[in-house]
């Protein structure tokens, strides 16, 4: 697949991933951006995903889904070969609470990518990216060609 | 040590617990939290498979759960760390969770936490965290 196709194809993949899937959309997660390798959601703040009804600070969960989604559809975009993924593994750092009314936003990169395996790196932060909420570091597994098409590719 | 009561309200009183809509369940004082199979805890609706990020909320709903159980309520511990291994797919399905606390210090607290559906030796997903407890008075 030429570059620009794959491209043009992950920025129709991305708000599927992000906002048409029954919990993304529960959650509220919007696609912002993909490029080869690199992706970015954003989750603006919502209620119903509060973990600590006194500071009304969202729940660790939620920055966790944010960060996993933006790295799945960073690693799809960071394979040679047009495949859907699964996560392996996925390491979150808390550094703050993400502050209350803030939209938290989630940028994804696939470093290294070999044939059935991505590694990323992710950042999710609410405007300042020096200011971080929380950092990931995750590895995906390219499941194939014929979850990707299921998935409307 | 918090009793079975101030559980189920202090889950009940976690907005997020109540979007996955996750359960409690004690066999004795042994604590397994639930996740019903609900539709919008779904992320591939073509496998159809949960999405990690509701399996990883389950799991970190579990581990702070637990933590307040061992400790006298009071302020919620935050995580500092966790790190998530999926090992299969989650099926559309209950899923269950139980934690575990390995080492419990005076500030820190060392958590594990398995995540399975039909059988407890087969899990869908492993959790390991640390987490910086509220100070207490």
């Amino acid at each position: 697949m030429p570059n620009s196709d794959f491209i043009q194809k992950l920025w129709e993949l991305g708000p599927t991933l992000a906002e048409h899937t029954p919990h993304g959309k529960k959650l509220g997660i919007k696609f912002v951006a993909v490029d080869k390798g690199r992706a970015t959601m954003s989750l603006p703040y919502n209620p119903e995903l509060i973990g600590d009804p006194d500071t009304r600070v969202l729940h660790g969960g939620a920055v966790t889904t944010l960060l996993d989604q933006a790295c799945g559809l960073a690693a799809i975009a960071g394979f040679s070969e047009p495949s859907a993924c699964a996560t392996l593994n996925l390491s979150i750092d808390y550094m703050r609470a993400a502050t209350p009314g803030e939209t938290i936003i989630a940028q994804a990169h696939c470093y290294k990518a070999t044939k059935h395996v991505a590694f990323l790196r992710a950042v999710a932060h609410d405007g300042d990216e020096t200011d971080p909420i929380a950092t990931a570091q995750a590895t995906f597994m390219a499941t194939g060609l014929r979850n990707v098409e299921s998935m409307s590719w | 040590m918090v009793s079975h009561e101030n559980i189920e309200k202090a889950i009940a009183r976690i907005p997020y617990a109540q979007t996955l809509g996750v359960k409690h369940l004690f066999i004795g004082d042994e604590l397994t939290l639930i996740m019903p199979y609900i539709e919008s805890n779904i992320g591939n609706p073509m496998l159809p498979a949960l999405h990690g990020g509701s399996i990883s909320g389950l799991m970190e709903i579990a581990a702070i759960v637990q933590l307040m159980k061992e400790q006298d309520g009071g302020k919620l511990p935050k995580p500092i760390g966790i790190n998530v291994d999926y090992l299969r797919k989650g099926n559309p399905k209950d899923t269950y969770a139980r934690a575990i606390i390995f080492k419990q210090g005076s500030r820190v607290a060392n958590v594990r936490v398995r995540a399975w559906q039909e059988d407890y030796e087969k899990p869908i997903a492993a959790m390991h965290g640390h987490y910086l407890m509220a100070k207490k008075g």
